[in-house]
Parts: C-alpha cells; structure tokens; sequence
C-alpha cells in the first residue's frame, strides 16, 4: 500500500527506505552513478584543482512564490561553486525528515530538485535519508554539497585576487527579492504581497560571461545578509575602498513596500539568484550587456567602483546625495516599532 | 513608489540644501526626539548635506533605550513564571537587564513571544485562557493608543488573562527637561508619529517658556531637509513656534479618537528615564478602572533579582545629545548590536545602534 505520510520506519535503513529511496529519491535522481547504489560515489574528476562546498537548508515555509526548499538546495550550492569560478559537477543530498511529513510534498520537492539540476547540468550522485520522531525538526531540512571543477586557465574568483581602484562592481538584477518573498509567505503578518523569490541556479549566466573571456576579477552570491553584507565583508578583508550608489540599485516596487512597512534595509535583505562581479574598468560594459542577453540577468547594473580612497570601508552615497557606510548586518532585523 | 519618491528627490533635497546654506548665518544644534528620525538622517546621509554649522544631535526619542533595566528585570522576573506568557515587540528581546534578557530567558524556556501588535497578544490571551498573558506596553504617544485599545478590548471580551505591563511615557517632559539641563539645543525636530496623535498643542510651551522652535517632520530626506531650513529661517528671523512640516499626516488638532482612548486608560504618573532620572507626568499608568489588566498590579509580589547598571556606559549623556557615541569608550568595541551594553545598541531606532550601522 502507497503511504501517504512518512514514518518512523522509512528511515529505519530496512524495507519500507529501500521502497521511499526507490519511489521517490531514485525516481527523479536517477543517473548512472547513483544508480549503482554503493556507499560511495566514485566520481571520474581529471582536473587539478575542484571546488567543495556545503550548505543546509532549513527555510520556512517550505514552498513559497518563486521555489520551495528543494530548489533553495540545489542553486545554493550550484551557486556556491560557480561564483568561485567552477563549474559544479556533482551533488550530494541529505534529507532530514520529520515524522508524518506528507509523502507527495516530499514528492513535489525532489521533483524540483532533478528538475532544477537537470537544467543546471549537475548530478545528485549520492543522497541520505533520516526520519526523526515528531518535533524533533520543523518538517523537513535539506543538506547538499556539491563538487565543481575549474577548466583549464580558470583561477578562484572567490578571493578577489587582482581588485584594485577603478574596478567596477555590477549586480545581475533587483535585489532583497527571496528575503520578502520568505516573510510575505510566512503570512504572519497578513499582508497580501506576491513577492516572487529569485531563487535560481546561477552558472549559466555565470559561464556566458567567464567564457567570453572578460576580466572578472571576485564574484560572490549575495545570499543571507544580502548585498550589504557581501560588501561590507569584502572591505573588511581585503582592505579596499567601495562606493555604490543607492539609485543604481533595482529594488522591485512590492519588496520596496514591504520593506518600508517593517522598516527593513533592503540591502541586507537575503537574495537567492544575485551574483556580486567586480570586473576591471575596460570590461566592464561588455560584462553588463552579456549579463542583460540572459535572462537572469536582464536587470543587471553596474553598481558602483573600487577605490583606494577608504581602504577598509563601503560607502553608499544614498538616494539624496548624501553619504552612509555600509556595515555588516549584526543580528536580524527585527520590525520597528516607532 | 507613490507618496515616497517624492519624498526622495534628490534635486529637491539640493535645492533645499542650497537654500539653508543661503539663509543660515549662525552656529546651530537641532535635536530630534524620535527614533524614526534618528535611522532616517544616518540612513540618507543627511548631515553629510548640512553645512558646518548645521549639526544634528539625537535625543531620547528611543523608547527602548530610555525604558529603565529594572522594567526589564521585572518583565524578566515575571517570564521565569510557568503559568506566564510574555508577548513583546521584537525590540525589547535583546535588551539588557541586570544579568540577562529576555532572548537568554527564551533559550532557557520562558513562554516569550514576539509580536507585531498587541491585537496579536490578545489572540494569544483568547488561546490561552488559563496562562496570563502580558503585554510588554513600550512606547511613546504612537504606541499608547494601541495599548489603550487592547485594554478595552481586552474588558469588553472579559480576557482577565490579559494584562499590559506599561513602560508608556509621553515626549513634552523630556524636551523640556533636556533644555533645563542646558543641553545645547536651539531648536527641535519635532517627532512625526507621536504628533500625528497628539497634535501640535503639546509643544506649544517650548517656544512660549524657552523662545525655541519645534517643527514636526516627517521622515523622508526631503521631510527633513525642509523642516530643518524651516528651524534655521526661525531662528534667522528671531520667531520662534511650532510648525508643522509633515501636514499630510499631522493634523494641528491630532488624532482625537485616540486621545480619548488614551486618557480613559491611562493616567500620567513620575517616571524615570535613562539619562534624565526622574521627570514629573512624564509616565503613563494604567487606571484604576483597568486594574485588572495591570501587569503591575497583578504581578505586585514578583521577586525581582537587584539592580546593577552596566560600568562605562554613557547612554544617559548621549541620550541627552550631550555625548555622541563615538565618544563611549566601549562603543564598537565591547558594545555592538550583536553584544550590545546599553540599551542606545540594541533598538534599530537607537542613536548607538544608528551610528554603529550607518556612520562608523
């Protein structure tokens, strides 16, 4: 009999897993190498260096406008790997799942999931799957990691090696999107925004622009935290100056709202599909215009400059011309109550 | 954005500003008493448009920060109740009593929960019915009346589960209080959501006792920048009143409807502020009739733990506008949002927390 709900017994390792693994997990991840459902996936890597990371995800809720956690966990980590400069290859997924969790949202979920890394061009090669009793976690976590490798010439572009003043710094489109779209969903709140995540995976946009051959110097994805955090980050280590300017900023008209009311800064609103480029000054046009071709990208903006003015500090010169330092978020923002 | 980027113009911000910078000749210091004005000029970088001898300087208009460490400690003693929930804006979580907080007593497992409006807190009390639920009441003259409202509520739908633990304190007192001090002010950016409330009236004595402006603003760049050109051509031209800038919010008259659910409620009492000490009529306390919804008369017996107020912070002398923050030693240091010492830290509307943000 078909169960509708997850019990205590699909992660018991015995009948009733090999029967979720195959009716769900194997269903939609299917590829060659997990298939062969040994403990390990041995993956073919001929590359001198690869790219590893990690990540969990633990969003509520669990489906929103513009995602649900399954894609949240797959362009995390795919977008995790290809703002370093690699291109992700291999994907690991853990599910942590609670007790009574209803089978075909965790259907709809890996679904997403083999969807979205089918497009992406990545495969789920080795997987895991617990249950634990009821309360012991909220529904349902996702960890993936994920494994890419640099072709041949391509160096990390997560150290901001080379950024020096006269760069530029150019953001793929609006921003503050995923972090709205989360708070609108959670409907506590009742307000009836339909703010649309941004959740989406990056590599695509990410290679039309690497392969072109310009002079991309960092990226980082503006994920918790927001841009604010990426900048403020990014001069605390390496001790450059930046400068962005507030009206250069895309911020749609709902998440702008939204963000007034509840007296959020959208900068350090969390974003799920924003990648932060410095490009050298002469390659700077040619990056924004390939970045504008894709669709990912058509709100694309060349935000501000690198300088050696203020070494160790961000700067926004604000909507009215006036000047305000971008620090790191502490905390979480919490709503205003004056 | 509709009814905000006209607020956000920047050619009219530098019209403004080439404006004051024509008509003011003398050294000038303007206060503002509200939190909301304090984020918006370090978010838009308003002093960075001023000319020198144009300061801005923030006064106690963060209710968090001016509320005393024992409200805390009581609210904190009362939370370790098992038969207690506590209900609060998100504020107040992370302020600092004697020896912990609200967020540290949470962890442990008191029943606190942070809501956006009390109307939240009353659901809770109605779910509830054998927990006493209290509502931490913080605020000024824009969160008064929503307490007030609650509490009615509350006695019309016989929740006698429900009580609110008042912090409530009204603005006059202390902007009058801040020049007794000598406090250099010459003028003050009146705050925008209390006056929506109470109308201009409340500040009429400040020109009339003390010859000094008071314009309410609103809290868009070009609300501000218009209302401190509005204070230095007072002053250029020796009339000192209460103006009203924001006028597509404030009314001369106020909100009389929540006037009156106001003073049905509440009662003025001596209050204590943090920098400023004990100020006369400056506090709000529930009445009589509503003793039943009184956190403090119900939980009259609580053990509280002894107070102890933190060493090095100077939140009082820059709640006054006397000190800035960069001149606290622990400032950025010791004290930050995430670890914050005094209470000017922890709210986003607080004068440390603003500078720490915006202006390091």
């Amino acid at each position: 009999m078909k169960q509708n709900t997850i019990l205590l017994g699909h992660g018991s390792g015995g009948k009733m897993s090999s029967e979720l693994i195959e009716s769900v997990f194997s269903r939609y991840f299917q590829n060659e190498i997990l298939s062969r459902q040994t403990d390990s996936a041995v993956l073919d890597v001929n590359t001198a260096s690869i790219a590893f990371t990690t990540d969990s995800f633990v969003v509520e809720p669990l489906f929103f406008p513009g995602g649900n956690i399954g894609k949240l966990a797959v362009a995390g980590t795919v977008n995790d790997l290809s703002v370093s400069g690699a291109v992700p290859k291999y994907l690991s997924a853990g599910f942590i799942i609670e007790e009574g969790f209803p089978m075909d949202q965790l259907e709809a979920i890996v679904k997403t999931m083999a969807e979205d890394a089918d497009k992406a061009g990545v495969h789920i090669v080795t997987g895991d799957t617990k249950v634990v009793d009821k309360g012991k976690c909220d529904k349902l976590f996702i960890n993936t990691s994920g494994i890419g490798y640099f072709p041949e010439g391509r160096r990390d572009l997560g150290i901001a090696k080379g950024v020096e003043a006269g760069d530029l710094i150019l953001i793929n489109g609006a921003i503050g999107s995923h972090g709205m779209a989360i708070m609108a969903a959670r409907n506590e709140l009742n307000i009836g925004a339909n703010i649309q995540s941004d959740c989406a995976c990056l590599n695509d946009l990410i290679y039309s622009v690497l392969n072109a051959g310009y002079e991309v110097k960092f990226m980082r994805d503006a994920t918790r935290g927001g841009l604010g955090t990426v900048l403020a980050e990014l001069v605390s280590k390496h001790k450059i100056g930046l400068q962005i300017f507030e009206k250069k900023l895309v911020i749609e008209q709902q998440v702008r709202g939204m963000c007034e009311l509840l007296g959020f800064d959208p900068l350090y609103v969390a974003n799920e599909g924003k990648v932060v480029m410095i490009v050298s000054k002469n390659d700077a046009d040619a990056v924004l215009n390939q970045l504008k071709k894709h669709p990912l990208g058509k709100d694309a903006s060349i935000i501000g400059f690198v300088t050696d003015e203020y070494a160790g500090k961000a700067w926004m010169e604000t909507i009215v011309g006036g000047k305000r330092i971008i620090e790191m978020l502490s905390g979480q923002q919490l709503p205003r109550i004056c | 954005m509709k009814y905000i980027d006209e607020y956000r113009d920047g050619d009219v911000v530098k019209q403004l500003k080439d404006e004051i910078v024509r008509i003011s000749t003398k050294p000038v210091q303007f206060m503002e008493v509200c939190g909301g004005h304090t984020m918006s000029i370090q978010k838009f970088g308003i002093p960075s448009l001023l000319p020198e001898n144009v300061q801005l300087i923030s006064g106690p208009g963060c209710p968090v920060c001016v509320t005393s460490r024992s409200y805390i400690d009581k609210a904190i003693a009362i939370s370790r109740r098992d038969d207690v929930i506590i209900t609060t804006y998100g504020d107040l979580i992370r302020v600092p009593g004697s020896t912990s907080t609200l967020e540290k007593e949470r962890a442990k497992g008191a029943n606190i929960q942070v809501v956006y409006s009390i109307m939240d807190a009353l659901m809770i009390a109605q779910k509830n019915r054998r927990k006493k639920v209290v509502f931490l009441g913080i605020g000024f003259e824009t969160t008064t009346p929503a307490s007030a409202a609650g509490i009615l509520k509350a006695k019309v739908a016989g929740l006698f589960n429900f009580s609110v633990f008042s912090a409530h304190k009204v603005m006059p007192p202390a902007m009058a209080a801040l020049i007794d001090e000598g406090v250099p002010i010459d003028g003050y950016i009146g705050p925008g959501h209390v006056s929506t409330i109470t109308g201009q009236s409340i500040y009429e004595d400040i020109p009339k006792k003390y010859g000094m402006g008071v314009v309410i603003s609103g809290f868009e760049p070009v609300d501000l920048m218009q209302s401190i050109l509005m204070l230095v051509k007072q002053i250029e031209d020796n009339e000192p009143k209460v103006e009203i800038q924001y006028t597509r919010v404030v009314k001369p008259e106020g909100n009389i409807k929540a006037q009156q659910m106001m003073e049905e409620v509440f009662e003025p009492r001596d209050d204590w502020w943090r920098g400023l000490g004990i100020l006369k009529d400056s506090g709000l306390k529930i009445r009589d009739e509503y003793a039943e919804h009184d956190t403090e008369r119900i939980f009259s017996d609580v053990e509280v733990e002894p107070l102890i107020e933190p060493k090095g912070c100077i939140c009082g002398e820059i709640l006054k506008g006397l000190k800035k923050p960069k001149d606290c030693k622990l400032f950025g240091k010791v004290c930050n949002p995430l670890n914050p010492v005094g209470s000017c830290m922890v709210s986003s509307e607080g004068s440390c927390q603003a500078y720490y943000l915006y202006n390091r």
